[in-house]
């Protein structure tokens, strides 16, 4: 009888290391997430069973998708769904068993980049892209998805069975898109793992663990992405864009545990090496000569950085980026940025103008961000009753208590002023 | 849909702050308090005095028996309500985890009963 414990380490550790392709491996042969993961669910209590007596297998992996094979194709029988895949499943699975005997890595091609096309289908809803991506790819486990996303597990659990249930009904193929349709595809990859990158990225609250934990998981997927498609230059923008922000990440709280703004931060704390990875990557990514969205994101990342070597931020070029992320996206959060980096160019009377155009815009109406920036810019210009407004109101929305606490010493500031 | 956050703390902890703490805590309310009214989204909010206050009542045999202090004596009670309307859970959990609250202490939210209109 071997150790419980060495044999519940040893699972964990497979399953962290392989549970996403033996999920895209399984879900693409049964044109069936769900039933993928039961089958799977089932070879991975079986092997806590076995392993337990008879030692760890030599691969693992083999061994576990051999049981989730046979307990697919059980399953498929037992639901009646037809034969003919139960067939089909049985044939490929004594085709590939080979290479995963063999344990021959590279002979067997990625499917999770079929799994991520399928779990970012235009006809699977915006909403629920990324929680789906980072369950079925990662195996992170509902309930952590749920809190991330600050929805209820048992509505985070529906909501992913209905998604799933869509793919196995609409029949979403587990297959990278045709070339005419690549494009706009591929932008749903990459807005779900931004997605679930900014979620871990705007709260990063040394208590949050799990939201800390997003922010990785959505990095490896980026390089993950990156290694599987090394031609997509918007591919390598995303890559680029995650490390910078990550890279300083240690500046954005001081010791006292206080948010401190990215004007104010020390340069010293971030990430040296990180930020000459990004600056390797967007560089690489520019060579394709196909701008897009995240290159430039990107590349406003690194001109943030900038401030690292020449001890100044230059915000003339910025203005320029913002320009072309406007033309791209038409969205009113650049439109609000590219005011911020006008009024540090000219002073802040040509930025209020901006945010009293967008002050309509519903958008932003409970968008935290704009009411913060929207304080500072009439603090600056001497309105205090506007300023003394947006205060409460970018207070009253934020989520992070050090964000909150920063803000009301500024508003403090203003008024004793 | 109406939803009632319940905001349970360690009303102990409150007392612990300084004056200027409190202070700050107090105007984190407002400030809550304001954005939530300017969604349109606050139907109505209280802050409780202190467990030190509460009183319980309930029927025992037919006579009323009055106890002096919480229903449930644990760490952590019950110190306020907002109720807010939101379309949807998912709405009422993002205004819940804004509440300074969330940060100090646990927020419950739970749908109102709705009945059907007369």
């Amino acid at each position: 009888m071997r150790d419980d414990a060495s044999t519940q380490a040893a699972i964990s550790a497979v399953a962290r290391r392989s549970y996403g392709k033996l999920l895209a491996y399984l879900a693409a042969d049964m044109r069936d997430v769900s039933a993928a993961e039961d089958a799977l669910s089932e070879a991975f209590a079986a092997a806590l069973a076995d392993w337990s007596v008879h030692g760890c297998p030599d691969n693992p992996e083999a061994w576990l998708m051999t049981v989730a094979r046979r307990k697919a194709i059980d399953g498929t029988r037992r639901r009646r769904t037809g034969e003919a895949v139960a067939d089909q499943l049985k044939v490929m699975a004594d085709a590939e068993a080979e290479c995963w005997e063999a344990g021959d890595d590279e002979a067997i091609p990625d499917r999770r980049l079929a799994l991520l096309f399928a779990c970012t289908h235009p006809a699977i809803e915006v909403a629920i892209r990324a929680p789906l991506m980072l369950q079925t790819v990662l195996g992170v486990d509902a309930k952590t998805i749920a809190s991330a996303f600050l929805v209820s597990p048992d509505a985070m659990c529906k909501r992913l069975g209905r998604a799933k249930q869509k793919i196995r009904e609409a029949g979403i193929p587990f297959t990278i898109p045709e070339r005419d349709i690549w494009s706009e595809r591929l932008q749903g990859v990459l807005d779900a793992i931004y997605a679930a990158y900014s979620l871990g990225w705007s709260d990063m609250d040394d208590a949050d663990l799990l939201r800390r934990d997003l922010v990785e998981e959505a990095i490896f997927l980026a390089r993950l992405l990156a290694e599987l498609l090394p031609q997509e230059p918007e591919t390598l923008g995303l890559l680029a864009g995650m490390l910078y922000a990550q890279a300083r990440c240690r500046a954005r709280r001081n010791q006292q545990g206080e948010y401190v703004p990215l004007a104010e931060q020390d340069t010293h704390l971030w990430d040296a090496t990180m930020i000459d990875q990004a600056e390797v990557v967007l560089r690489h990514a520019c060579t394709f000569g196909r701008i897009g969205r995240y290159q430039l994101e990107a590349a406003l990342q690194s001109a943030h950085v900038e401030r690292r070597r020449s001890g100044r931020t230059d915000y003339a070029p910025e203005v320029q980026l913002y320009d072309a992320l406007y033309a791209l996206t038409g969205s009113p959060v650049v439109a609000l940025n590219r005011a911020l980096a006008m009024a540090e160019l000219e002073g802040p009377a040509a930025a209020i103008a901006v945010f009293q155009a967008l002050a309509d815009d519903k958008r932003l109406a409970d968008y935290q961000p704009y009411w913060a920036a929207r304080a500072s810019l009439f603090a600056r210009a001497g309105n205090r009753r506007e300023a003394l407004h947006a205060y409460d109101m970018a207070i009253g929305l934020a989520c992070d208590p050090a964000v909150r606490r920063f803000l009301q010493r500024r508003q403090r500031s203003m008024l004793a002023e | 849909m109406q939803y009632l956050l319940m905001l349970f703390s360690d009303e102990t902890a409150w007392q612990r702050l300084s004056s200027v703490e409190q202070e700050q805590g107090v105007a984190a309310y407002r400030a809550y308090t304001q954005a939530l009214k300017e969604a349109g989204a606050l139907v109505g909010v209280n802050r409780l005095q202190d467990t030190g206050t509460a009183t319980t009542v309930r029927l025992v045999d037919g006579k009323s028996q009055v106890l002096d202090g919480p229903y449930v004596d644990s760490k952590e009670q019950l110190g306020g309500y907002y109720l807010i309307e939101a379309p949807d859970l998912d709405a009422a959990l993002g205004w819940a985890a804004r509440c300074p609250g969330a940060g100090h202490g646990t927020i419950e939210v739970r749908p109102i009963w709705a009945y059907p209109e007369q």
